[in-house]
């Protein structure tokens, strides 16, 4: 079995007679035990996809199952079985941390001591502020919260919509932490993220844009797909090095990565050609090398090849 | 006088025995392009509050084009834009009239605000979307369209939240495009980000730590100076030392 199934799924939605697709036709599955991440900017379809697998939208066509039951048919089933943490806080404010635990716990019917295990390592953080009101607590601590809440079930499936948004690097640092040791406990889990740096500690990521899917694989294996030599350019002047190299014919692309540019050539030629090239043009530059390219670079080249 | 766009000494704004912003000082010269970083709860939305003038500080001083913290804070909000990821435009209006209700605010003529309309509606080709509400476009527009209306009436300074959040990393590189566009025409930009490469985008980067700004300096040397290959490590180095939680 696999933890999610998912087949030719469409969502359209319509407002004032204008047609958004939000969901064009996409299909994966998702292993038991794997964190199956969806990378992609905001507005490219994956809360859509996220509310449809934990049955709270109807998909327009297409098949979708959780755990072997179908989105559809089976929902209630599908209910029991997945904890879900949407992108806006979904707690409520005005109940303490230990009420709102203990709200989430009733209605899935469970005692929060029989599996206190599971969320002890994120839940004891917190406990400390126990009596606090929700909409007291700082980011990270509201964050936690709702990560307990969403486990308290012992759901076979955890749903993440954008768990890390707005998050700064420490903390979004050790939210992986956590995941990866609830992973541990053989949970499978679907996370979304528009931060392309997160895609490493995921076992499988989609990339998404505009409602479908530009890859999916390992994502060394979409690194691997990169086709392109890729060369790491440190010149004086950035900008007037950007400006100049996007004129020329013999580019196929070129991007600021931070104090650098990274560069392809529409004949992907060697290393030699381009020195060359930058020499000819009078780009001035303190350090050029090849380099592997990143999920970022191959997402880039992605939307520049379906464009 | 106006070398400095931003001149701030021991700046602090305490809540309560909270000391939120604790005695920050800094300066932004004229045209430069400053990163402000800082963890979640690091105090830096509580410091931007009172270099915008909606904040009074508990204490210390500071000027913001020119003019003083305390007392000269509608001079301020006149010559400063802002844009916040969260807040930017008017999802019900359309394109133009989201940009002559910026202009109306801030007191342009009906020539001017026509004049800089045509402008921006060219410069991100959007002259066939003019009447399309905001809320049809796609984020990246968006984000775009909404950093020209901070932009509409000519700030000294601008001052931009977050701005690229959840962005696509191609309309994030236009989006640093206009930046840079921006200050080269002498406009000073203080901004605020979580991608750590558009950290390296900037002129000068302070770290915010505790209420503290911990390092201060050009990313080049906060690389050297922390012994780092890339920001994300002096990010990681400087904010582990925080012992705050959240914000």
């Amino acid at each position: 079995m696999k933890a999610v199934t998912i087949n030719q799924i469409s969502k359209t939605y319509t407002v004032q007679k204008e047609k958004t697709i939000a969901l064009d036709g996409v299909s994966f599955d998702a292993d038991l035990g794997e964190i199956f991440g969806i990378i992609g900017p905001d507005g490219a379809g994956k809360s859509s996809l996220f509310r449809i697998l934990t049955t709270l939208l109807l998909p327009d066509s297409g098949t979708a199952n959780v755990m072997g039951y179908d989105v559809i048919k089976d929902y209630k089933n599908i209910r029991k079985k997945v904890g879900y943490m949407p992108g806006k806080f979904s707690l409520y404010q005005d109940l303490s941390v230990e009420e709102n635990l203990e709200f989430f716990a009733t209605i899935f019917n469970v005692k929060i001591k029989d599996n206190y295990q599971m969320i002890a390592p994120i839940y004891k953080q917190i406990e400390p502020f126990k009596d606090r009101k929700a909409g007291a607590l700082s980011g990270g601590m509201k964050q936690k919260l709702a990560l307990s809440c969403a486990l308290i079930h012992k759901p076979d499936v955890l749903f993440l919509d954008e768990p890390t948004t707005g998050v700064d690097p420490v903390s979004r640092k050790e939210f992986w932490d956590m995941l990866s040791e609830l992973k541990q406990h053989g949970l499978s889990i679907i996370v979304s993220t528009p931060y392309m740096d997160e895609a490493n500690r995921c076992d499988r990521i989609a990339l998404i844009q505009e409602g479908k899917f530009l890859s999916i694989n390992q994502p060394n294996k979409i690194i691997k797909e990169f086709k392109r030599n890729l060369y790491s350019l440190e010149s004086l002047n950035n900008r007037i090095a950007l400006k100049a190299l996007k004129e020329k014919n013999e580019i196929h692309s070129c991007h600021p990565f931070g104090e650098k540019l990274h560069i392809t050539l529409k004949e992907n030629q060697e290393i030699q050609f381009f020195e060359n090239l930058l020499i000819q043009n009078k780009i001035e530059y303190q350090h050029l090398e090849k380099i592997e390219p990143g999920i970022e670079d191959c997402f880039m080249e992605l939307m520049l090849s379906k464009q | 006088m106006n070398e400095l766009a931003i001149k701030a000494e021991k700046l602090s704004k305490n809540f309560g025995s909270f000391k939120a912003v604790d005695e920050i000082s800094f300066d932004v010269k004229k045209g430069e392009v400053f990163g402000f970083l800082g963890a979640n709860g690091a105090g830096k939305t509580t410091a931007m509050k009172m270099l915008i003038g909606i904040s009074t500080p508990s204490s210390g001083k500071a000027s913001i084009a020119g003019y003083d913290i305390y007392n000269e804070t509608e001079k301020i909000k006149r010559n400063i834009g802002y844009m916040s990821q969260k807040f930017s435009l008017y999802d019900d209006l359309t394109i133009g009239e989201n940009l002559r209700f910026f202009g109306g605010i801030y007191g342009l003529s009906r020539p001017d605000i026509k004049l800089n309309t045509e402008k921006v509606l060219d410069r991100l080709h959007l002259q066939k979307e003019k009447n399309a509400l905001v809320k049809s476009l796609p984020l990246g527009w968006k984000q775009k369209l909404a950093f020209s209306a901070a932009m509409f009436h000519s700030p000294q300074i601008v001052f931009l939240d977050e701005p690229t959040g959840g962005v696509d990393p191609l309309t994030r590189r236009e989006f640093w495009d206009m930046i840079y566009e921006a200050a080269e025409l002498g406009t000073t930009i203080f901004v605020t980000t979580h991608y750590m490469d558009e950290a390296e985008y900037c002129n000068r980067i302070s770290m915010m730590v505790d209420g503290k700004i911990e390092a201060m300096n050009s990313p080049k040397e906060l690389k050297k100076q922390f012994n780092a290959s890339s920001m994300d490590e002096v990010f990681l180095d400087l904010a582990r030392k925080a012992t705050r939680t959240g914000d």
